[in-house]
Parts: C-alpha cells; sequence; structure tokens
C-alpha cells in the first residue's frame, strides 16, 4: 500500500461528520469552557504568586522552580496522580490544566512588571500612588502586553492539553480523538480522529486570534511592545 | 478506588511501596526495567533523529537569515497541534503505510513534534547573533563557512543545546502517549492501570515517567552549563519548554 490516494482512500466520512453536527458542536463548548476555567483559575494563581515572588525576590527562583517541576511532569502521569485522589472528575482534569498554565503566567506577569521603566514608576510615586495604586493603575496596564502573550501561549498549549482529558473522561474535542483510536480500523473512527484534531487546532488558532483583538482593545497606547 | 480518608492514603502509600519492593515487577519484557530501556532508547533515537532532520537545514537558513515568516508560522502551528492528536493520527497512518501498531506510529508522532521546535530555535538561535559581530568577522577577513562555523554556531550553541535539551523532554513525556497506540515504554503502566482500574499501578507509572522526565531536564540542563561558556550563558534561558 502506497500512494497519498489509497493511504487517504476510506479514512474520511463527511456523512458522520453531518450527523454528528450536534454532538460536535457540545464537545466544542466543553473545550472551550474547560480551556476557560483553567486560564482563569491559572492566571488568579500566578498572579498572587508573582505579586508574592515581586515583594519578595527571593522567593521568585522557588516559585518558579516549582512551577517549572510542574510543567516537566509529562500530562498522561500528572493525571494519572490525581486520579487515585480526585478520581475520573472534571476536578482533576482543572487541577492538570492549571498546573501546566502556571509557569508561563508566573513569568510573563513577572518580566513585564519588571519591564515597566524605573522612570514611570518613579513619576506615579512622586504623583503620590501608594504601592498598591501604583501596582493596579501603573505597572499591570503596562505590562499586560507581556502578560497578554504569556495568556496566549497558556490559552494555546491548555487547548492542546485539554484533548489528553478525554483519557480520564473529559476532554472536549479530545473525546473524539479517544472514540477514534477505539475504532481505529474503520472510517468511523479516523472521522473522529481528524474532527477531533482539525477542531482543536482550529480552536487554537481561534483563541489565540480572538486574545490579540483583546489585547489590541485593552492596550490602545502599544501595539508593539507583546514578546512573542 | 477513590481514596479520600488519610488512612486510607497511607494505605495506597503503602501498596505503592509494596509495589516497587515486588521483584517481579522490575523483570521480564513487562517489567519496569524493559519499559524504561524501551522508554530511554525510544527518546535517544527519536531525538537523534529529529536533530539530525532539523538542526542543518535550521543552522544554513539562519545563516542565510532566509525562511523567517515560515519559522515564525511553523512555531505557532506546532504549539496548537495537541501531542496526544498527533500519536493518534499517525497509528491509521502507519498501518496503511503497512508499518503497524506499536514503535513506528509512536517513533513517527516523536519526530513530527520533536523536529519543528528543535528547527525554530535553532534558526533563531543564529539568526538572532548580533549583526554587528558577523559584519565585524566579515572586516577581519572570515570567509562565509569561517562565520557559520567559528563564529554564528558558538555563538547560537546555547539556544541551540537548550532546544535539543525541551525537545528531548517533550519526547520523553510524548512517548508516554505511546502506550496509547501499542506501544510499550513507561506509559504502559499508566494505560494498565486506567484499563484495570488499578490505581496502585496507575500512580507506580505516573511516578516513574514523571521522575524520568525531571531526570532528563536536569541531566541535559547540567549537560548544557558545562558545555556552554558563562559568557553565553543568559541566552539560552529564553527558550520555554513544551508540554505534551
Amino acid at each position: 500500500m502506497t500512494g497519498p490516494a489509497l493511504i487517504a482512500a476510506g479514512f474520511f466520512s463527511w456523512e458522520w461528520v453531518v450527523n454528528h453536527l450536534d454532538d460536535i458542536w457540545d464537545r466544542t463548548i466543553e473545550h472551550l469552557i474547560l480551556t476557560g476555567i483553567a486560564i482563569v483559575v491559572g492566571a488568579v494563581i500566578s498572579l498572587v504568586l508573582s505579586v508574592v515572588a515581586l515583594r519578595y525576590r527571593r522567593t521568585y527562583t522557588p516559585i518558579t522552580w516549582f512551577a517549572g517541576l510542574l510543567y516537566t511532569i509529562p500530562s498522561l502521569a500528572l493525571f494519572a496522580f490525581l486520579v487515585p485522589v480526585t478520581g475520573l472528575s472534571i476536578l482533576t482534569a482543572e487541577i492538570g490544566l492549571v498546573s501546566y498554565t502556571l509557569l508561563i503566567l508566573i513569568r510573563n506577569i513577572v518580566a513585564g512588571i519588571d519591564g515597566v521603566p524605573p522612570a514611570t514608576v518613579e513619576s506615579a510615586r512622586g504623583m503620590g500612588y501608594t504601592t498598591r495604586g501604583l501596582f493596579i493603575a501603573v505597572e499591570l496596564p503596562l505590562a499586560l502586553p507581556v502578560i497578554m502573550a504569556g495568556i496566549r501561549i497558556a490559552a494555546v498549549t491548555t487547548i492542546g492539553l485539554v484533548t489528553v482529558t478525554a483519557l480520564i473522561g473529559q476532554g472536549g474535542l479530545g473525546f473524539f480523538i479517544a472514540t477514534g483510536l477505539t475504532l481505529i480500523h474503520s472510517p468511523v473512527g479516523t472521522t473522529q480522529i481528524v474532527v477531533g484534531t482539525v477542531l482543536s487546532v482550529v480552536l487554537a488558532v481561534a483563541v489565540d486570534m480572538s486574545l490579540v483583538g483583546v489585547e489590541r482593545l485593552t492596550t490602545p497606547w502599544s501595539r508593539k511592545r507583546a514578546a512573542t | 478506588m477513590v481514596s479520600e480518608e488519610s488512612g486510607n492514603m497511607i494505605e495506597f502509600f503503602g501498596d505503592v511501596a509494596q509495589w516497587f519492593g515486588d521483584g517481579a515487577n522490575w523483570t521480564g519484557a513487562e517489567g519496569i526495567l524493559n519499559r524504561l530501556s524501551e522508554h530511554i532508547q525510544i527518546t535517544l533515537g527519536a531525538t537523534a533523529v529529529a536533530a539530525v532532520l532539523a538542526l542543518p537545514p535550521a543552522v544554513w537558513l539562519g545563516h542565510r537569515r532566509i525562511g523567517g515568516t515560515f519559522v515564525v508560522a511553523a512555531v505557532n502551528i506546532g504549539r496548537a497541534i495537541p501531542s496526544f492528536a498527533i500519536v493518534v493520527l499517525f497509528l491509521p497512518i502507519s498501518i496503511r503505510l503497512g508499518l503497524g501498531f506499536g514503535f513506528w506510529p509512536t517513533f513517527l508522532a516523536l519526530l513530527f513534534l520533536a523536529a519543528p521546535p528543535m528547527f525554530t530555535n535553532a534558526y533563531a538561535g543564529v539568526a538572532g547573533v548580533d549583526a554587528d559581530l558577523v559584519e565585524a568577522s566579515r572586516g577581519m577577513g572570515m570567509t562565509d563557512r569561517e562565520i557559520l562555523t567559528k563564529v554564528e554556531v558558538p555563538m547560537a550553541s546555547p539556544v541551540i543545546l537548550a532546544a535539543v535539551r525541551v525537545a528531548a523532554v517533550q519526547v520523553v513525556a510524548t512517548a508516554t502517549l505511546g502506550a496509547l497506540v501499542g506501544w510499550g515504554g513507561l506509559g504502559f503502566f499508566i494505560v494498565r492501570g486506567f484499563a484495570t482500574r488499578d490505581s496502585v499501578v496507575l500512580f507506580a507509572g505516573a511516578l516513574l515517567v514523571a521522575v524520568l522526565a525531571i531526570l532528563t531536564e536536569a541531566v541535559l540542563g547540567t549537560l548544557e552549563r558545562r558545555v556552554v561558556p558563562p559568557t553565553l550563558r543568559e541566552r539560552s534561558a529564553s527558550i520555554e519548554t513544551v508540554v505534551a
């Protein structure tokens, strides 16, 4: 069996897609919800840890070390660790997904705040800003492009990782990939694998582009500072 | 299988320790040692082949400073394709190519995942060498080849080595998923743990995989620090790891 045509024959069934549009829509929404929860919870935890790291500089290395450790653990292993404790639940999925956002988000929040020009900080202090007011009204907005760059990477990464949670009974579009794996010899199986893969890539690109839009709307004064 | 009381947790960790203490779990085709050796071999093989495929063109294109747009597109798309999807997608492709289950779909998926980030990082490392430095070398009479081998590659070496490390860690992580398509490796224990609802095997497998990934990162990180001259070290810090 050689040649792309032979390989592609019986690989994809449009009929299956047409008959399962409702399912596909539901799983796409589930995928977005799983991703959204992970990013919001991850951002809140990262912001708290970043504030700690910025206030007490010595904690930055241990905090990023720990976040890096979580980041290095392969996703299947991290979920497998949690299953004996939290079961095949959405909580297990979210603990894992949130863990992977921390390193990227903390690094970018801290780098973003550090990148605020000292002269700006000094002017704000001269104008009478308190430390808290300075952080919320000056430093965070100016760091927003770098923070948003982190959120974009975290969101795209999380959308990919959500597919793995299909193995612990969640999964969004990953459900189709996992189901397709059990039907590997039939076109119904390969179709589901392709649908799950293509749609999760499309979702990642769409979310990334929407976040670029959000970034432009929220930081009209700066269009070129965001690191990729 | 869910145990929330602390007494049960202690008992559970006792069972995990007992599992590791049982010599029968270490030997034989389905033992820890064989699975570990499979995992290490496929990681070395896939990382090495991916490096041979990705690094020379990346270094050359970076030297000529062409193809930047392609590189940026490759990073973004590469990041968006889930590794789980790649591993599963390569199974029917491998079956149709007559390569069957197990090793080949896993190996091909690992190559596909490891090569692009190595390519982009190596490209960025070489293309990012200070233009003034390149010009100064040319002014000193260096040939094009000398600039590449004596200036650009050494200057980019921290980034290139970091790229290889990041890819290797990702390969260790993704090779775990190979157990889903009939291959072995340490993911085997996790998949068996899920299939038989045996949380002791599940947890033990997860522990083995996590330790191997962390050790890979630590060992390659240490090697990197040994090899890279101190003055060039901070350049590699900008490379970020990729999760699988």
